[in-house]
Formats: C-alpha cells, sequence, structure tokens
C-alpha cells in the first residue's frame, strides 16, 4: 500500500520493531508501509493467515489483536507495536489442537481450508465472549468470513459442536450432521 | 504535523475506508498521520439526558455494544450494527464513517481499471461517466451513520490549528461527489454530540444486497417528535445512499407536521419523499428499483416510528 | 441409517465419516498453497495488462521499466515463441502475452520481475503500449450483426466461434405426436468461481536445465504438456506440482499463461519467480459460467411426457476458445439424460466477445440447459393441473437405459430422489397452499461422473495410481490427482485401506506431482473419485494378490480363505491365526522383492459412434431432485429461501460427511447463481468488467445462506469404486430452477432469467397486476446461419449409433 508517487521511486527505511505474535515477543524490521499481513506472511513466515483480496472484502486475513478479530490486510504493521496478535499458528497448544480445529476437521468444515484460518480465529473470539452461541449468533459473528466450498452449514455444525465440547460436555456431531437426512 | 504537510497529508483512523483507497490509488497521500494512539478520540462521555459525546476514534463496535447508545440511541446503535463486517466494524471508527468518501462503481476501482474508461472527474480525469453531460461528479454519500447523525441533529467539532468549530451533521455534507465535505483537509474531526434525549424517537432502515458486506444503496433514517395525541410536532426523513449528500426530504417533513401518522398520510408522504431520491446507476441493483425501494422504505420507518409508544 | 451403506455391505472404511488426511494440516494452517512457497533469491511478477478491450498493438517500449532499479527482467511477446495454446486442441488462440492485438480488458501486454511486488508495479507504470482501437464486440448481439473485425481468424464465421447441430430421431414427427407444444426463452446470466484463493505459481529453472513450476491448478497433466509446447522443452523435463488448491470449482482448468510467464522468466534471470494474481486479475482469468440465451420448444402429452424437443443455445463465450467448444455440446447433449425424450434436435452456437473468457465451472454447461428444461417443465404441469413433482416422478428416465442421443445411464435413482424430499419437505401439504408471499417449488437433475474421452486423442489410461509398500508396514499412494478441496487425496487412503484391512491414517499419500505420480487427467468432470478410486482399487488388489501368496505360503493357508481386516492378515475361518499386516508385508518383499504396484483406470466405450459422441457419455450418473422453499415480498421484490430439501443419488458415499459437505457447498453455489451472482460489464465505458471485487461480485454470506436438509441416496453403480458416483457438481443444478419455481409458487410469477433479483421479480409482480403477463424474462432468439444437422437415429427407432447422412438443406431457423 505504498503511496506511489508516478514514475517516482520513494527511498523508505524499514522500521525495526518487537512484536508480540502467538505469546512470543519477536523483533522484526520491515517497510512501514506493509500491512500486518505482508508482516506476518512475508516476515514472520507465518503463512497459515491467508488473503483473498487484500481489500477487507472477504475475511480470509483476519487474526485476533488483544483477542479481537480484525483484517490483517487492513491494519499497517508498525500499529502492532505493543499489541497481542494470535494467528492460526498460535491457536494449537502443544500438539493439542483447538476444540474448533478438532471439529473443524471432523465435520469436513475445512474444505479447501483456505478461509478456514480466518474462520477458526473469528469463531474463537465469539467464543471467548459468549460461550454458548445460538445459530444466529454465530451467523452473525461469521457474517464478515466468505466461503466458497462448504455454504457454511459444516461450519456452524463445527462452532456449535467445539463450544458444546468446550463447555465440558463429551459432545458428539447429529447423526444427521454426518449422514444426511433418513 | 497536519500543518506541516498541507494537503498531501490526510488522517487514518481505522484505515477501512483510506487504505482500501490508496492501494486502488484512488487516494494518494504522501503522508498519512494515525489517530489510533491519541487516547482522548477514543472515549465516549456523557449521558443521554445531557447529550453523549462520541469521541471520534470510538470503534463501530465500540459504538454498538455501548449501553448508552443501544438503550437511548438506538438508530444510532442500529446504523453503526449495519456497517460492513463484525471484523471491520472492529477496526472502523464512528468518526471515519461520518468522513468516508463518497462512493461510485467507476471510481472504486483500481488504477488499471479506471485507466481503461480514461478515468473520471473524481480522480485523474474530466468526465464524470455516470453523467457525462454533468459538470459535477454524482458519487455517493454511503456512509450509514451520516443520514442518521444529520436526521438527530448530531453536532460534530472540528480542530485545527487555527482553532475549533462546531457545526450540525448536515452543515458537514455537500451535494457534491467530489468537495462532499465542508471540512478543511487540515481539519480534525474529535468529537461527536448527539443530542440529549427529551422525547423523540429515531429509527434507521438500510437497503443493500446482502445482510453484511455491503454499503447502503439506500438508508431512510427519520427522526420524530409527536405530541402525546401522536400529532407530528416535529420530524427530519432524510435519506442516505441516493446522492452525493444525504438528502433530506422536505416535502415529506411538511405534509407530516401538525398531523396524526394515519396509514394513508403515511403513504403520502412516502410518495413524497421519494421524488427528491436521485439514484444513478453507479452503484450495486437497477436504479429504478432503488427509487422505487424509497418509496417503500420511507413508508416503513414511519410505520415503525408510529408504532412505538 | 441413510448413507451409511458401506456399513451394510460389510466395508470397513468407506461409508465411515474418517477425517480428511490433510484436515488438521489446514486447521493449524500448515498446509502450504502456492503463495505460501518462499524461495531464496525468489523475485516477484507482476503483469501489465491491456486497458483497451479490443486493438491492434502498435509498439511495446519495456526499455524505461527494464532499467528501473530492482527490475531483473521485463517481458513481452516477442521475447516469447509465437506459439499458441489452449485448453482444447480444437482452440488453441492464447498467447502467454499478446502478439499483435489485445482481446480484451485485462489480457496481459508485458511482464516484470523484480525484487518485490511494489517495484514490479512501479516498473508496470513505465511501459508504453500504443494501441490501435478496433470496433468492440460487446454481445452476442453484436457478434451476429458484426462479422468484422474477427476476434480470431479460426472461427466458423466471422465472430461466431462454434456451430452445432444434432438432431436425434425426428423432432417434426414428435411434435405431430404431442397433444401441446410449447417453446419457452430463457437466460442465464455468467458468473464466475470465485475461488479464495487467488491464483499463485512460483517457477524454478535449474542450472541442469530443468523447470519446476509450483501452481494452483486443477489438471496438472494439461499443464505439463502446454508448457512443455510453448516453452520448447521437453516435457520430461518439466515438473509440475499441483499445489493445494484454495477452491477451484473448475476456475484453476485452464492452462494460464501467469503460469506460462512466470516459467520463462524463471529460465531468463536463473532465479526463482513468483506471481500471485489480484482479486482483480483472478476475474480477468475468469472461465467461468457461459452465460446463454436459450430456446426450448417442447412437445408433450396430456400426461406431462414428452414427445420431442428442440433446444436451442447461444453461448456468449468472451475472448478466447478455453474449453468453450465442450461447453458449448454441454449445453445439449446432457438434456436427455433427466426426463425421458424420445427425439431431440439441439442447435448451439458459441460466439467470441471482447469480454474475460468464459469455460468450466461447476456443473460444465449444464446448469443452463437445466434451468430452461426445469422452469419449463413446472409451466408444462401448471398447463396440464399435474403435480410437478409427480409429472417428473412418472417421466424420470429409467435406469440401465440408452438415451436418445446413445448415452447409456447406469443406476439412476431419480425417483427415490424425488419421494425423499417430497416427503420430507411435506410438499404435498405446501405446494398451491402456501399463503401468497410464500412458495415452494421443485427440480431435479442427472450429471455425469467423469467423461469417457479424454481433452485430446489418446488411448492411454485417464488415471494412474502406484503403491509402493516397504518393510515399515508403510504404504505410499501416489496418484496425479490434484487436491482442491473436494478430499480426492483422502479417497485414496481410504480406499487403499479398505482393500487392504489397514487404517486410512497409515497410509501416506502423494498427489499433483508430474516427476513423482503417475498421470491423472486432473480434477474436473466429477472424474476424480471414479477414475482415482479404480485404478487404486486395481493397484491395491494388487499388492493384495502378492501379500496373499506370501501369507498364504508361510500359513499354509489357502489364499482364498485368507481376510484382511484390523491391520492383520489372517484365516477367515480361524482368525487367531494369521500375522500383522507388517509381517505380511515383509513375507511379501522377502518373496516377491521391492514391493510396488500399478492400477489404472480408462471408462467403457460408449455406444454411440457419431462424430460428437464422445462428449456426454460417461461411467456413471449421479442423479438430484432438491425442493426449494421461498419468501417473497409483494411490494419489493425481494426473495428470500430459507430452506432446501435435497436427495442426492451417490452411488455409494465413500465418506458420508464429505458427500453431505458437497451438496451442502453445492446448494450454496446454486443459491449464489439463483439470487445474486453476475458477470456483468459496462459497455458505456470501453468494455470493463463492472465490478472485479469481492465486494461488488455479490456471493452469498452466512446470513443468506439457506438450511439444506440433505438426503444421501446410495444406489451402486458397477462402474464406480464400491459402486461411488460423482457429488461434487451435480447436486448444483436443480437449486435454481428450484427456486424460480418457488418463486411462481409463491406470487405467481415467472422470472425466466437468472439471477432472480428483487427488480426483476417486481416488475413481473407489477405486470401481472396490471392484468399483463406476469413474467419477466428474454422474448427474442436471435438466429444466424446454421450447418445442416447430423441426424442419428434413436435406440427406440432401431439406430446403431451412427449419424445419417446429413440433412441435404441449410436449416431455417
Ligand atoms: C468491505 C467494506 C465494507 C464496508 N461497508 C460499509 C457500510 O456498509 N457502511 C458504511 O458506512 N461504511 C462501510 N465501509 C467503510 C468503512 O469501513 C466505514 O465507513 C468505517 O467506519 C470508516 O472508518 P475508519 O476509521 O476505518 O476510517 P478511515 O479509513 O481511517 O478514514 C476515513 C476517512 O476519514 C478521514 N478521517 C478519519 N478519522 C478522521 C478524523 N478524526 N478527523 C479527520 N479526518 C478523519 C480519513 O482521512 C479518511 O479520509 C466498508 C468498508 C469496507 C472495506
Ligand atoms: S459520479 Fe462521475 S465523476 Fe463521480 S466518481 Fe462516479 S463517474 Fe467519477
Ligand atoms: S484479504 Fe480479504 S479481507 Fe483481508
Ligand atoms: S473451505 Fe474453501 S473457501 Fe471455505
Amino acid at each position: 500500500m505504498k503511496p506511489l508517487g508516478k514514475n517516482g521511486r520513494k527511498k523508505l527505511e524499514k522500521v525495526h520493531i518487537r512484536l508480540r505474535v502467538n505469546g512470543e515477543e519477536t523483533e522484526v524490521a520491515f517497510a512501514p508501509h506493509k500491512t500486518l499481513l505482508e508482516v506476518l506472511r512475508e516476515d514472520l513466515r507465518l503463512t497459515g493467515t491467508k488473503h483473498g483480496c487484500e481489500l477487507g472484502e472477504c475475511g480470509c486475513c483476519a487474526v485476533l489483536v488483544d483477542g479481537r478479530p480484525v483484517l490483517s490486510c487492513l491494519a499497517l504493521g508498525v500499529a502492532m507495536e505493543g499489541h497481542e496478535i494470535t494467528t492460526v499458528e498460535g491457536m494449537a497448544v502443544g500438539t493439542e489442537l483447538h476444540p474448533l480445529q478438532q471439529t473443524f476437521a471432523e465435520l469436513g468444515a475445512a474444505q479447501c481450508g483456505y478461509c478456514t484460518p480466518g474462520i477458526l480465529l473469528t469463531a474463537k473470539a465469539l467464543l471467548e465472549t459468549n460461550s454458548r452461541p445460538s445459530r444466529d449468533e454465530i451467523k452473525e459473528a461469521l457474517a464478515g468470513n466468505l466461503c466458497r466450498c462448504t455454504g457454511y452449514i459444516k461450519i456452524l455444525e463445527a462452532v456449535e459442536l467445539a463450544a458444546a465440547r468446550m463447555a465440558g460436555g463429551q459432545a458428539e456431531p447429529a447423526k444427521e450432521t454426518i449422514y444426511g437426512w433418513e | 504535523m497536519m500543518a506541516d504537510n498541507g494537503p498531501d497529508a490526510m488522517f487514518v483512523a481505522g484505515g477501512t475506508d483510506l487504505y482500501p483507497n490508496m492501494k486502488r490509488r484512488q487516494q494518494t497521500p504522501k503522508v498519512v498521520i494515525g489517530l489510533t494512539h491519541v487516547n482522548e478520540l477514543r472515549t465516549a462521555k456523557g449521558q443521554p439526558k445531557d447529550g453523549v459525546v462520541l469521541g471520534a476514534n470510538v470503534t463501530l463496535s465500540e459504538v454498538t455494544n455501548d449501553p448508552r447508545i443501544r438503550d437511548a440511541y438506538p438508530a444510532v446503535a442500529r446504523a453503526a450494527e449495519l456497517i460492513s463486517t463484525p471484523l471491520l466494524r472492529n477496526m472502523g471508527s464512528i468518526g471515519g464513517n461520518l468522513l468516508l468518501d463518497t462512493r461510485c462503481n467507476y471510481y472504486d476501482q483500481n488504477y488499471e481499471w479506471r485507466k481503461a474508461i480514461h478515468f473520471c472527474m473524481k480522480k485523474d480525469g474530466e468526465i464524470c461517466w455516470v453523467a457525462p453531460s454533468s459538470p459535477r461528479c454524482w458519487a455517493v454519500q454511503s456512509s450509514d451513520c451520516a443520514p442518521v447523525m444529520v436526521a438527530i441533529g448530531a453536532r460534530v467539532k472540528l480542530v485545527s490549528t487555527s482553532g475549533e468549530r462546531m457545526i450540525t451533521a448536515a452543515e458537514l455534507y455537500n451535494d457534491d461527489g467530489i468537495r462532499h465535505l465542508n471540512k478543511r483537509p487540515d481539519e480534525l474531526l474529535t468529537e461527536i454530540h448527539l443530542p440529549p434525549v427529551n422525547g423523540w424517537r429515531a429509527t434507521y432502515w438500510k437497503l443493500r444486497r446482502r445482510g453484511s458486506f455491503d454499503f447502503p444503496v439506500l438508508g431512510v433514517a427519520v427522526w420524530l417528535k409527536l405530541s402525546k395525541d401522536g400529532t407530528v410536532e416535529d420530524s427530519k426523513i432524510i435519506l442516505g445512499g441516493v446522492g452525493s449528500h444525504p438528502i433530506q426530504a422536505i416535502t415529506a417533513e411538511r405534509m407530516i407536521a401538525g398531523k396524526k401518522l394515519t396509514e394513508e398520510l403515511i403513504r403520502d408522504a412516502a410518495q413524497a419523499a421519494y421524488q427528491p431520491a436521485k439514484p444513478l446507476d453507479n452503484t450495486d441493483f437497477a436504479m429504478t428499483w432503488r427509487k422505487e425501494m424509497a418509496r417503500f422504505y420511507v413508508a416503513g420507518t414511519l410505520r415503525e416510528l408510529a408504532a412505538q409508544n | 441409517m441413510a448413507g451409511n451403506n458401506g456399513g451394510k455391505r460389510g466395508l470397513r472404511v468407506v461409508g465411515k465419516p474418517f477425517v480428511k488426511v490433510d484436515a488438521k494440516a489446514k486447521c493449524i494452517g500448515e498446509l502450504k498453497y502456492a503463495d505460501d512457497l518462499f524461495l531464496p533469491r525468489m523475485l516477484h511478477t507482476k503483469l501489465l495488462r491491456s486497458t483497451v478491450p479490443h486493438a491492434r498493438i502498435i509498439s511495446i517500449d519495456v526499455s524505461k521499466a527494464k532499467a528501473y532499479p530492482g527490475v531483473h527482467a521485463a517481458l513481452t511477446g516477442a521475447d516469447l515463441p509465437p506459439i499458441t495454446y489452449g485448453a482444447l486442441p480444437v482452440s488453441e488462440d492464447e498467447y502467454p502475452l499478446a502478439i499483435g492485438k489485445v482481446r480484451m480488458v485485462g489480457d496481459p501486454v508485458a511482464a516484470i520481475a523484480a525484487v518485490d511486488e511494489d517495484v514490479a508495479t512501479e516498473a508496470l507504470d513505465l511501459i508504453d503500449v500504443q494501441y490501435e482501437p478496433l470496433p468492440v464486440v460487446t454481445s452476442i448481439q453484436d457478434a451476429y450483426s458484426m462479422p468484422e473485425p474477427r476476434i480470431h481468424e479460426y472461427g466458423e464465421l466471422g465472430n461466431i466461434h462454434r456451430r452445432q447441430v444434432y438432431e436425434f430421431g425426428s423432432v417434426e414427427a414428435g411434435f405431430a405426436e404431442a397433444d401441446h407444444v410449447r417453446e419457452d426463452i430463457t437466460f442465464y446470466e455468467g458468473s464466475t468461481h470465485l475461488a479464495l484463493e487467488q491464483h499463485a505459481s512460483l517457477a524454478q529453472f535449474s542450472h541442469d536445465g530443468k523447470l519446476t513450476l509450483w501452481t494452483s491448478t486443477q489438471d496438472m497433466h494439461y499443464l505439463h504438456r502446454h508448457l512443455a509446447k510453448v516453452l520448447e522443452m521437453p516435457a520430461s523435463h518439466i515438473r509440475v506440482i499441483a499445489t493445494p488448491n484454495g477452491g477451484g470449482f473448475g476456475g484453476k482448468c485452464d492452462p494460464f499463461n501467469h503460469e506460462i510467464v512466470v516459467c520463462k522468466l524463471a529460465m531468463v534471470t536463473g532465479r526463482p519467480v513468483k506471481i500471485c494474481l489480484t482479486r482483480e486479475e483472478v476475474f480477468y482469468c475468469h472461465r467461468g459460467r457461459h452465460p446463454v440465451l436459450m430456446s426450448t420448444k417442447t412437445g408433450y402429452k396430456k400426461d406431462g411426457s414428452i414427445t420431442a424437443m428442440h433446444h436451442r443455445t447461444i453461448l456468449d463465450g468472451g475472448a478466447y476458445g478455453g474449453h468453450g467448444v465442450a461447453s458449448t455440446f454441454y449445453t445439449g447433449i446432457l438434456q436427455p439424460t433427466t426426463y425421458t425424450l424420445p427425439n431431440y434436435r439441439f442447435e448451439a452456437v458459441r460466439v467470441f466477445t471482447n469480454k474475460a473468457p468464459c469455460g468450466p465451472k461447476r456443473g460444465h454447461g449444464t446448469p443452463q440447459p437445466r434451468w430452461a428444461q426445469e422452469i419449463q417443465m413446472d409451466k408444462i404441469a401448471d398447463h396440464l393441473g399435474l403435480d410437478p413433482a409427480e409429472i417428473r416422478k412418472q417421466h424420470a428416465i429409467a435406469p440401465n437405459s440408452i438415451t436418445a442421443n446413445w448415452i447409456r445411464i447406469g443406476t439412476l435413482s431419480l425417483r427415490q430422489c424425488i419421494d425423499k424430499v417430497v416427503a420430507g419437505s411435506g410438499w404435498k401439504d405446501k405446494f398451491r397452499k402456501l399463503p401468497h408471499g410464500k412458495g415452494i417449488g421443485i427440480a431435479c437433475s442427472a450429471y455425469m461422473t467423469g467423461t469417457q474421452t479424454p481433452i485430446y486423442y489418446n488411448k492411454l489410461p485417464h488415471s494412474g495410481v502406484q503403491l509402493k509398500l516397504d518393510r515399515s508396514g508403510g504404504v505410499c499412494v501416489f496418484c496425479g490427482s490434484a487436491e482442491i478441496g473436494q478430499g480426492s487425496d483422502s479417497i485414496l487412503a481410504y480406499i487403499v485401506a479398505e482393500v487392504l484391512g489397514i487404517d486410512p491414517f497409515d497410509i501416506r499419500v502423494v498427489t499433483g506431482d508430474t516427476d513423482l505420480t503417475p498421470v491423472d487427467l486432473g480434477s474436473y468432470s466429477s472424474r476424480v473419485t471414479l477414475m482415482t478410486g479404480n485404478a487404486a482399487i486395481e493397484a491395491a488388489e494388487r499388492v493384495r494378490h502378492m501379500l496373499r501368496e506370501a501369507v498364504s505360503a508361510k500359513l499354509e493357508v489357502p489364499g482364498e480363505r485368507l481376510s484382511f481386516a484390523d491391520r492383520r492378515v489372517f484365516d477367515s475361518q480361524n482368525p487367531d491365526k494369521g500375522v500383522s499386516f507388517v509381517d505380511a508385508v515383509c513375507l511379501a518383499e522377502e518373496k516377491y522383492g521391492t514391493l510396488g504396484t500399478t492400477g489404472s483406470y480408462k471408462p467403457p466405450a460408449a455406444p454411440g459412434k457419431y462424430k460428437g459422441s464422445t462428449i456426454g457419455p460417461s461411467p456413471a450418473f449421479s442423479c438430484t431432485a432438491a425442493i426449494a422453499e421461498v419468501e417473497v415480498h409483494p411490494e419489493t421484490g425481494i426473495v428470500v429461501v430459507p430452506r432446501v430439501w435435497i436427495a442426492h443419488d451417490i452411488g455409494q458415499a465413500i465418506n458420508p460427511v464429505l458427500a453431505v459437505g458437497q451438496i451442502e457447498g453445492c446448494v450454496y453455489m446454486g443459491l449464489g447463481e439463483a439470487l445474486m451472482e453476475e458477470m456483468t460489464y459496462r459497455g458505456n465505458r470501453n468494455l470493463v468488467h463492472k465490478f472485479p471485487s469481492f465486494l461488488e461480485y455479490k456471493s452469498p454470506t452466512t446470513l443468506e445462506m439457506c438450511d439444506v436438509i440433505t438426503y444421501l441416496v446410495e444406489e451402486p453403480d458397477a462402474n464406480g469404486p464400491f459402486g461411488a458416483k460423482e457429488v461434487g457438481q451435480g447436486p448444483q443444478l436443480p437449486v435454481p430452477p428450484a427456486i424460480a419455481n418457488a418463486i411462481y409458487d409463491a406470487v405467481g410469477v415467472r422470472v425466466d432469467e437468472i439471477p432472480l433479483t428483487p427488480d426483476k421479480v417486481l416488475k413481473a409482480i407489477r405486470a401481472k397486476a396490471k392484468g399483463q403477463e406476469g413474467r419477466y424474462g428474454p422474448s427474442v432468439f436471435p438466429t444466424c446461419p446454421m450447418p445442416p444437422a447430423m441426424v442419428v437415429p434413436t435406440p427406440f427407432q432401431g439406430g446403431d449409433g451412427k449419424a445419417l447422412e446429413r440433412e441435404p438443406a441449410v436449416s431455417k431457423k
């Protein structure tokens, strides 16, 4: 998003800043016009964060900043100093998947998987403020994340299943979710 | 800092309007001045009975979730809640929303696309492709909160090195797609003053293709003061998304003044209100249908407010 | 339990909801898509694209760009051999970078490789291109009336790319037999795939002269051939790796200019070169749904049986051929596969226009004719006072039959599918009984499971699988298929696990790599599960035979008594007697040496013998019935779809949860096309795409998506692996017409044009209120000179699958 002068090349110096990503402090130097998306993917090689438009129109690039889901393609990397950033790579604890990651895998809610990181993080933020959301509340929360593969249904079901499990239940998916209706 | 950089500098709050425009080279400031760290702009103060003051940088999510706004200014909460997507509302500010650039399908395109149409008057070109014979730009006022702020009579504070001034939201807007704001580039919007809540009622209806993402192709904000027996003492009917500024439906307002909102009057007022709407073929949906919908939406908002007790 | 046939049939893996082999990698962000790859010294590419829709190129000057600091190479068409390529051999009409002229806004003209994307973008501004504009062909009407200037020289007639005319039986005789004849003119707007992943490619040229391309492609094999041709290199020196696709839907099937360009740039610079398209550029790649104008004239009897159909289509193809000739066939050739149709005439025309080229999108060419027939069926039922569900059921095509155009149908449980959705939706209590503004509608379809012939003529297998086993007990499956999210990698693991009696997670799957994996033709035409599945079964059975022989010798149990299950090989009469799977592999390795088998698949020959008969036939047909419920607001025309019931005959679900997910995805895409998606252009200012963005190209969000009640109907087909048929495309077909039919039930108007936007619905409602015809849609069908039909006697007439002599005279209309 570098401000471009016609034909004129600007000499831009890198900024060197400290970021907290997935609970770890890291130092990184990058050109100041770089978006958080670019810093994460290109400079930190955290390529789990995806992009589908880089204009705020798809939701693929969602990450958590201080626990709130935002679009990394419209945030500047330099503005992130002092904030806690969570990407999809930071959801699992060790080898233990987050319940959402587990249910998304179980129900095939990640078909091509490209919208998945953004959706997982948005859903994680939802479940942290509303532990048992209704179907409509989940739809509202995910209304800024497009998916072209699933028709969203397996995604909604996976969020519900994860919520039930996080509430301490031994929840299993409905038969119809897996096998269709009789 | 703004004073140093002159017209080549722009403020940025959430960046959800400015950054996409910069990526598409519609707006090309040499310097952007971030406002996120200015804490004074990030708070909401006051109580509804005296009027609530919103810092310009309060995010749309915060506006929506503020109990004072939800309870006392439901039209504002509703307009904010209907903007873009939950992710964007966590970033976008109320101030940025009121100062949103006007939009047009010939303009909100990247550089190469605009080059293919030989650019237009709003940026890099000479002609308006929506209305080629017209001397002006017809880009559309597309902020959801703008018509509501105009309808309820909110005021905004503008600050610069040469002092500060308070103007009404209505005064902020100009009927021109390019010079759509009565605000100098060096003026910082700091506060939005919502009026005291003292018996008026207001609502906002938004028309768009999908339940999220989409900008309004029509937004109707109505503010009413009714007497005990339901007679209209005062009103504002403001149409957004169908012109370069929030359009006041004055004929309709006059028509309902001093009368009770019967079904028949509502229909007549809606008929009168839809006349000034001038949708052009530069947004989503067929323009004739958008104009039609103004009638339906005005009637709907009036009915909703008339039914509130 | 529906969807759990596998259990009933004694299968242990097939039919069970195993987690996909790549699911966890996707959920933790570990899976690498093409743009996630970084190589040391990698350069970045940007393409300069045409800003004019149709023009001769007078000059291109890249000298300033070349000299710009940070730029390593600048290419134009002159830097590549003047060799064309294109998806189909009959229409190889593309250059990687324009030579001589540009044919659409977005055609690539020059390419820059630079140290980063910013520098490359800045350098694009320094390229000077002079164009001499040519008249622009904007529409079907233009293409008919403007033979000159020609967009391509090789088309059949002026700007008409292709014409096809077939007559099976005699429509004239069929119409004579009918009680009624009606003609409907309908339109299906174009739409694009809008996969979330933007196309990306990374090329590397090594100093031993070998080229590697990682790219988001569905059809790696075809791309491989085109690269060899255009780069003039032996294919054996080129390695194409299909990275996991972030959505395909047909949009990553064609070989693309940017793929060839990064290869060339890697060869020129000696450095790895990457490109990732912007969203806008993805719209220029397009290859999506053709806009199709249709006229469907149908003769029918009082009982609703169809005596003849004369179906005409005109496709707005855009600027290039691509898969267009096949798309053109598909707008007619599968029409006889759903309801009994004794006489059928089909005339199709594809035109060139100066727009992004159309091609294969989910359902490739068939959602349009399905739309035409299904809304017409509804009108026929209405006219005859019959129940539209009943009439479909009565005239549904019989299983194990041959259609008028010589397509062999295997299993087909369309009637059962209709019963499921009728019962589930409460159709009988709702149809024509819901209050004004609410409605319900039905539509059906059948779809192929892979094509009988490959894209270029050859007699080689369509799919190959290799298995490698060793003493560790490890099983590795190699196959050239491309994972685009449909689960094709997982299907291989499930099938091999089923045959060998092990767990899918014991298996490693390697796919999509021309160096490592045997050829598979790619992820298109719903062919993957059937073809790679059958090849995998053959390879796995061959290795099972080796294990069986080895274990039989060791245990002294006759081979045919040995069972493979639970990671063991054992005597089925005395299950305690056996060896572990690992030991069985060791025994086999000892007996046979290094273990490896292959399997291949080639579809059976089809009965048709006429020219063109190779398009349409498929090893197996799936079928679907869908019922949609709608709410139509009579004052605004806004349509909301709360619910869709859908039953799909999948033969055998290899994995039910993935099958249900595919059906839900199909309903979603059908809903989007029905209500909002449109790929439209602005003709007033040059011919630009109206809104090449995610925001303005409308696709449904969570809030527009309807509830879906899915029924899996399992009628195994002898040609499918374990009886499986397709599920990735067919279920989309009935969704748009079911919605249109439901709108009629709700407010009594017909909208014969997709998308069903509120302005159109409201116009029809208003017209009806004024006493005019309550309809919105096209009413004129333009004509052009057509060649004589190829006349083919049907099986019902005792034909032999061959064509008669061509019709003598040029047909009139
Ligand atoms: C996909 C998408 C969908 C959207 N949908 C909607 C929608 O439905 N309705 C809607 O109303 N908007 C919509 N928006 C626009 C935008 O997100 C919102 O209007 C948002 O509130 C803008 O706030 P911001 O803080 O991000 O503005 P910024 O981008 O930071 O600023 C917007 C403008 O205001 C100026 N500015 C900001 N703050 C100040 C200040 N304090 N003083 C002086 N100048 C200032 C900036 O220089 C800039 O010109 C959408 C945007 C996207 C990308
Ligand atoms: S209204 Fe006219 S001048 Fe204004 S942005 Fe649109 S095309 Fe350009
Ligand atoms: S990449 Fe699409 S919203 Fe950020
Ligand atoms: S799973 Fe492919 S886009 Fe959502």
